[in-house]
C-alpha cells in the first residue's frame, strides 16, 4: 500500500504492528513452554512462563494507548481506522492468551509430579499442538493481512473443540473411577479449557483480520464442536 | 455512462445513515463542463437524493465546485464557461435555455467559502433576497426574515439587533446570517462551497448542527476539505478527481470500505 503523505502516520500504524508482532511471540512461547511445564513436571519452566506474563500485559497497554492516541491525533479512516481498531482488538486476544498460558503454568507447578495419565497428557499435547499452529497462522495471516489464510484458521477450531469433549469425558472418567484423581483431573480438566479457550481467541483473531482485510465481518456463525456443555458419564449403569 | 449503483445504508444504524427510500431530487446525466477549451467536468451521471447532504471531495482542482456551479447555473456569468448534459431538478433540465435563471437560483440556493453578508442591516440582509422574488407586506416580511434566522440557528442572537450592520457579526454569525438569507428564499436545494473553511472549531460546530437541522426540509450538496466534516453530516459522498467521479456511495462505506483504490489513497492521506 502507498505511504501517507505523512510518514509519521506511516510510524504510528507500524509502532502498532511491531508490538503485536513481539506479543504475539512472546504469546507463542508461553504456550509452548507452559505445556512443556505441565508434560515434564519442570517449575522453573512454569515460573518463567509466569514471569513472561506482565510484559505482555505492558505491551497490550501500550497498543491501546497508541491505538488511540492515534486515533485522537490522526482521525484514521477505511483501512486505516481498521487496522488501529484491529490493533487494539488483537492485543487484547493476544494479552488473554497469555494469561490462558500463565494459567496452565500455575496449574503445572500445583499439580507438581502428580500420577498423570499417559492418554491424557497425550490428548493434552495434540491438542495444544493444534492451537499453537492456529496461533502461528493466525498471527501470519495477520501481519501478511492474509484472509485467507485467517479464513482457514477459523475453520479449523471445530477439531480443537472436538478435542476437548473428548478430553472432557476422558478426565470425568478418571474422576469417577478413583476420588484420589479428582485433584489432579481438576487441573488438567482447567488446562485443557484453556487450550480450548486459546482455539477460541485465535478464531476471534482470524474474524478481526477478515475485517481488517475485507472491511466486512464474516456474518456466518463459527464452527463449534465443544459437546462438553451436555456431556455426562455415569457409574455403575 | 451510466450512473453509479449505490446500496444506501451502509450498515450503520443510526440517523446519520442513508436513507435507502430518498427519492432522487437532482439527477446529473452525462454533465461535462467547459472552461474555454479546458474540460473541467468529464461526462459525470450521479443522483442527488431529496433532504439528504451528499458532500463532494476530492484534491483541489478535481472539479467539485465546478460541479456545485452548475447547479445553480453561477458559471453562465462567464460567457467563456459552458455546460452540456443534463441536470435534471424535479426532471426539468435546469441547463435548458428555457430555464428563467432567476426563478432557478432562488430555487437553489447557494452559500459560499467566505461569509458574504451585505453591507447593510442583518434584517435587509434576508430581506434583500425575498424582495427580490416576492412582494410582502411588512408583517410577513417580518415573520418571514424571523423564520429563516430561527432556521438558520442565528434568532436568539441577533433578535435585540436586527437594525446593526451584518457585517458587525462574528465570522460564523456571519456564515449562518448567509445561510438565513438563502434559506428565507424557500429553496429546495441548499449548495454549501467550503462553507466552514474559514470559521473556527465553534462556529463550524454551529454550522453543521444547522445542517443537520436543515437536511429535514431542504436537499443539501456541500463540498468540503475536511474528510471528517463530510463523514460526520453528509449520507452520502462522492469522490471526484481530475473532473471525473471516481466514486459515489453512502457515506458510512465511502469512509469505513471505499470500492475504489483511488477513493481509499486520497481519504486516508496517501494521494501523491
Amino acid at each position: 500500500m502507498a505511504e501517507h503523505i505523512v510518514s509519521s502516520y506511516d510510524e504510528d500504524l507500524q509502532g502498532l504492528r511491531r508490538r503485536i508482532t513481539e506479543m504475539g511471540g512472546i504469546a507463542e512461547k508461553m504456550l509452548v513452554d507452559s505445556i512443556s511445564a505441565l508434560v515434564r513436571h519442570d517449575k522453573a519452566l512454569a515460573q518463567a512462563v509466569i514471569s513472561a506474563d506482565p510484559r505482555l500485559d505492558a505491551l497490550q497497554r501500550e497498543v491501546e494507548e497508541n491505538a488511540i492516541f492515534t486515533i485522537a491525533r490522526r482521525q484514521p479512516l477505511a483501512v486505516d481506522l481498521r487496522e488501529t481498531i484491529s490493533a487494539i482488538r488483537v492485543s487484547g486476544d493476544v494479552e488473554r492468551i497469555g494469561d490462558l498460558a500463565k494459567n496452565i503454568a500455575k496449574r503445572a507447578l500445583a499439580i507438581g509430579s502428580d500420577f498423570q495419565p499417559q492418554k491424557i497428557v497425550v490428548g493434552l499435547q495434540h491438542m495444544s499442538d493444534l492451537v499453537m499452529g492456529q496461533l502461528k497462522d493466525v498471527l501470519d495471516a495477520y501481519t501478511l493481512q492474509d484472509t485467507a489464510k485467517a479464513l482457514d484458521v477459523w475453520q479449523r477450531d471445530g477439531a480443537i473443540d472436538a478435542l476437548y469433549t473428548s478430553l472432557f469425558r476422558e478426565l470425568l472418567t478418571y474422576m469417577m473411577e478413583d476420588p484420589r484423581n479428582i485433584s489432579f483431573c481438576t487441573h488438567l480438566l482447567f488446562c485443557a479449557k484453556n487450550i480450548e479457550r486459546i482455539g477460541d481467541h485465535t478464531t476471534n483473531i482470524a474474524e478481526t483480520v477478515h475485517y481488517l482485510v475485507t472491511g466486512e465481518t464474516l456474518a456466518i456463525d463459527r464452527p463449534k464442536n465443544d459437546r462438553s456443555i451436555d456431556t455426562t458419564v455415569h457409574t455403575g449403569a | 455512462m451510466s450512473t453509479i449503483a449505490v446500496n444506501a445504508g451502509g450498515g450503520i444504524g443510526n440517523a446519520a445513515a442513508a436513507d435507502a427510500n430518498a427519492s432522487v431530487r437532482i439527477a446529473v446525466r452525462n454533465l461535462d463542463f467547459y472552461y474555454g477549451d479546458f474540460r473541467g467536468l468529464k461526462d459525470i451521471s450521479l443522483n442527488f437524493f431529496d433532504r439528504q447532504v451528499t458532500a463532494l471531495i476530492g484534491p483541489s482542482g478535481c472539479g467539485k465546485s465546478t460541479l456545485l456551479r452548475t447547479f445553480n447555473r453561477i458559471y453562465s456569468l462567464y460567457p467563456e464557461q459552458r455546460a452540456t448534459g443534463e441536470i435534471l431538478l424535479d426532471g426539468q433540465n435546469v441547463l435548458s435555455s428555457s430555464i428563467d435563471v432567476n426563478e432557478l437560483r432562488a430555487r437553489v440556493g447557494m452559500v459560499f467559502q467566505k461569509p458574504t453578508p451585505f453591507p447593510m442591516s442583518i434584517y435587509d440582509n434576508i430581506a434583500f433576497g425575498i424582495r427580490l422574488y416576492e412582494k410582502l407586506p411588512r408583517g410577513e416580511l417580518d415573520d418571514r426574515i424571523e423564520e429563516a434566522l430561527r432556521k438558520a440557528a442565528l434568532w436568539d442572537e441577533v433578535k435585540d439587533k436586527l437594525r446593526q450592520s451584518g457585517m458587525g457579526l462574528s465570522g460564523g454569525q456571519q456564515q449562518r446570517l448567509c445561510i438565513a438569507r438563502t434559506i428565507a428564499q424557500r429553496p429546495e436545494v441548499i449548495l454549501l462551497d467550503e462553507p466552514t473553511s474559514a470559521l473556527d472549531p465553534i462556529s463550524t460546530g454551529k454550522i453543521e448542527e444547522l445542517i443537520e437541522q436543515l437536511r429535514s426540509e431542504f436537499t443539501i450538496v456541500i463540498v468540503t476539505h475536511n474528510m471528517q466534516q463530510a463523514a460526520r453530516i453528509s449520507q452520502y459522498t462522492a469522490f471526484m478527481y481530475l473532473g471525473e467521479l471516481v466514486e459515489f456511495g453512502p457515506t458510512a462505506k465511502m469512509f469505513m470500505n471505499p470500492g475504489k483504490k483511488q477513493t481509499q489513497d486520497y481519504i486516508t492521506g496517501r494521494f501523491g
